[in-house]
């Protein structure tokens, strides 16, 4: 396919969706699905054949729209109309929205969003930008809203250092967590010496609670695939393997198809769009490892071993997949460079903050009302996030403290609910941004109770490769039981200070490096919370039982005569 | 719009950093047309054998069709892999236990998978999993001795929107509440799957 091709392809698609007079997006991700969105759509078809408007209205399926709780969610888009996004749909409520809205021009408000709504408002969309939007499983759609459009651009336009370059000036940073710089990783690898480089995006998205990965590559495969491409192109690589958690079947099968249908029209393959650039992609499924997400793990799975990290140096810019130069990113960063490359570098600069550029997704789950997928420019405070977007909290109850970064990240607490929502930010609180989740958490939530959770969560995914990690985890956990259950003492928080210490520094990868994070800042904000515990047998939140007593206690006991027990 | 035919099957790349050198089609005896044991599952391991041409660094891929095949990695399963990739038995059983994915015992007729992920743990997901594992007697990650139903949990499923969330033989159920859980695993335990639907489809020539 040709440059002219490519568009002539964009123009045929847009105006066929032209001659429909109304287009009936439904929500076909994971979530919505679930919640009884194929019932909805069936009932939309059946209601359309019914009605003999097979040319003037269409169903879609869609990838995610954001409002994930109150799915199955269905746009209307009239022509030239404002979309009219309805919640909660039944098969009976989609029946009604045909005849009035559809067929007579008039919405039923009661169950719509309103556009208005902060939850839809403070969203500003660049990677989620199609998503919820087009049809994943349609090349055409992806094309039809300026899709391929900045690979064409890179290939014909720029050399590999000018793409390079211009991902440098963006500021764009890594959205796997760290933060390193993507533009610093590019030319590290573009500089590497060797015949064979790869390209690899990390979608092992194992953080309990986050979900953006997923569903980006489940509503808009094609950004993903042009990223990766475009990425290829700038380091020099000619092969790409995209990494799928294995309880992500529906996005592994999306992104397939997608290989698929862009190798079919030349826009992934051998000579793409025209040019020299040759550019293969595969999918991995992963097996249900949370440290694969660790990048020298990741790609131990890939070349098909035990998912256990590697000492780092060498990098995987100079030593990764069979020992060549390898690029790794996350998902969602790739999903960032196709609207960087196609708008230039000055344009993704000017959102966000000075460090922190451009926007985040976050998985905003727990106890909040709105829960979903939010797309935020860099530096919204998380009280914008939580109580405009996210609704506040329900029940009347108030608010505790938002977990970022799952496992790796930390708890903030009321207190620190104006901090900008940045890398460095997050970083000085001691959490992490992470991959995004961001979990809410109210007052009857312990939090000794989810610092025991996530140290669980850590010792069992722990691979067992070095010994910091592989027992101080299990150390760890079994304070923290001693702690919910009663039988701990002060100097048991000593001796996990310790722990956590030794571990973060001597662990040899980002699991057991970060693992005591959600310990540590537990520790640090809800102090009181231990102390109640240990010293007053009590658990303000009242989820612990505290059923042992500390073992000197315990010897106090059987000293006493049997008569007094 | 000229389409241009697609490579696949292709090789992927990298043969040199396996952990065995030394393949070669000389050296791989011709996989056999029928299976000893003339178990047509074993066909749908052979394709993808072939699909990914007996590379090592497939193995994942391979112990993937496996376990869809026959639903557990039984020892001769694994052993007939370790074969078909020339990689040390150790290796491959390396490999299937590392990753929580793979299943080495047999699982029940109908399986219940508890998320217990955050957004689900802070939602009292824990008590829907004790309050199933109490009714029926086993632990998270075991099989009733009836063979009928297992209980296991995931890390999260990535539905945190609808948490607490529970997978019922590969369908997802939001909002559970313990008592709800227990009444869905109740009626599915109440359905009998046929024979056919149990066991994997008979493959056609075609297919292969």
């Amino acid at each position: 396919m040709t440059s002219a091709e490519l568009a002539t392809l964009a123009q045929r698609e847009r105006e066929k969706q032209q001659t429909f007079r109304c287009r009936l997006l439904c929500c076909a991700s994971t979530p919505c699905l679930s919640s009884g969105g194929i019932g909805v759509q069936k009932e939309l078809e059946a209601g359309i054949k019914e009605h003999a408007l097979d040319a003037t209205v269409a169903v879609i399926a869609t990838g995610c729209m954001g409002p994930c709780s109150r799915g199955p969610v269905v746009t209307v888009q009239e022509q030239g109309q404002p979309d009219v996004i309805y919640e909660a749909v039944t098969p009976e409520l989609a029946e009604r929205i045909l005849t009035k809205h559809v067929l007579q021009g008039q919405p039923l408000h009661a169950q719509t969003l309103p556009a208005e709504m902060p939850f839809l408002a403070k969203q500003q969309k660049i990677v989620l930008a199609n998503s919820g939007l087009i049809d994943p499983e349609r090349i055409e759609e992806y094309v039809a809203r300026a899709g391929y459009q900045a690979l064409d651009k890179a290939l014909q336009e720029m050399t590999p250092e000018e793409v390079c370059d211009t991902i440098v000036r963006s500021g764009l940073r890594g959205r796997g967590g760290a933060g390193y710089p993507t533009g610093l990783k590019w030319n590290l690898v573009r500089k590497a010496v060797g015949d064979k480089k790869y390209v690899v995006a990390n979608g092992d998205e194992g953080d309990p609670g986050a979900y953006m990965d997923r569903a980006l590559m489940e509503s808009d495969p094609h950004r993903v695939l042009e990223g990766m491409a475009i990425a290829g192109y700038a380091v020099g690589a000619d092969q790409g393997f995209v990494y799928v958690r294995g309880e992500y079947p529906i996005a592994a099968q999306r992104l397939e198809k997608a290989i698929r249908a862009a190798e079919r029209r030349g826009l992934l393959g051998s000579r793409i769009l025209d040019s020299n650039f040759n550019f293969r992609i595969d999918v991995r499924i992963g097996a249900g490892a949370f440290v694969c997400g660790e990048e020298t793990a990741l790609m131990q799975s890939i070349m098909g071993r035990r998912g256990q990290p590697v000492t780092r140096p060498p990098y995987p810019a100079q030593s990764g997949l069979w020992g060549k130069p390898t690029l790794i990113n996350n998902v969602e960063t790739y999903g960032n460079i196709a609207p960087i490359v196609a708008q230039g570098a000055e344009w993704f600069a000017a959102i966000g903050t000075a460090q922190s550029k451009g926007t985040k997704i976050f998985a905003l789950a727990g106890k909040v009302a709105n829960t979903g997928l939010i797309e935020v420019p860099m530096g919204i405070t998380l009280r914008e996030i939580v109580f405009d977007i996210g609704g506040g909290i329900p029940n009347g109850l108030t608010f505790k403290a938002a977990q970022t970064g799952g496992p790796s990240g930390g708890c903030i607490p009321a207190t620190y609910l104006d901090t900008l929502m940045d890398y460095e930010s997050l970083k000085t609180l001691g959490s992490i941004m992470g991959s995004g989740g961001l979990i809410v958490m109210d007052d009857q939530s312990c939090m000794v109770d989810v610092a025991k959770f996530f140290m669980e969560f850590c010792a069992d995914e722990s691979c067992g490769k070095c010994v910091p990690c592989r027992a101080g985890t299990v150390q760890m956990h079994r304070i923290l039981e001693r702690v919910t259950n009663g039988s701990a003492t002060l100097a048991d928080l000593e001796t996990l200070r310790d722990l956590c210490a030794l571990v973060r520094d001597t662990s040899l990868c980002g699991l057991g490096q970060s693992a005591p994070n959600p310990v540590l800042s537990t520790l640090h904000y809800f102090f009181d919370e231990y102390e109640a515990h240990i010293q007053e047998r009590r658990c303000p939140a009242g989820i612990c039982t505290f059923n042992e007593v500390p073992v000197w206690e315990l010897a106090e006991r059987l000293r006493q005569p049997v008569a007094a027990s | 719009m000229p389409e241009r035919p697609t490579t696949r099957p292709r090789p992927t790349p990298g043969n040199t950093a396996t952990p065995l050198a030394q393949r070669g089609p000389a050296a791989r005896p011709a996989p056999p047309a029928q299976h000893p044991s003339s178990d047509n599952r074993f066909k749908l391991i052979d394709r993808t054998l072939k699909r990914f041409q007996y590379q090592q660094d497939a193995l994942i891929e391979v112990l993937h069709t496996a376990q869809e095949a026959f639903g557990f990695l039984a020892d001769d399963l694994l052993l007939y892999i370790a074969r078909q990739l020339k990689l040390p038995p150790s290796w491959v059983y390396g490999v299937a236990t590392f990753y929580h994915f793979f299943s080495l015992k047999p699982q029940g007729e109908h399986s219940c998978i508890v998320c217990m992920g955050t957004a689900c743990y802070v939602k009292q997901a824990a008590e829907i999993l004790a309050a199933l594992c109490k009714a029926h007697g086993i632990e998270a990650g075991q099989t009733t001795p009836d063979r009928r139903l297992s209980v296991n949990t995931a890390r999260c499923l990535g539905s945190c929107g609808l948490a607490p969330v529970l997978v019922l033989d590969g369908e997802t159920v939001g909002r559970a509440t313990p008592h709800s859980a227990l009444a869905q695993v109740q009626t599915l335990l109440a359905t009998v799957k046929t024979e056919a639907a149990a066991m994997p489809q008979p493959i056609t020539e075609s297919e292969l």
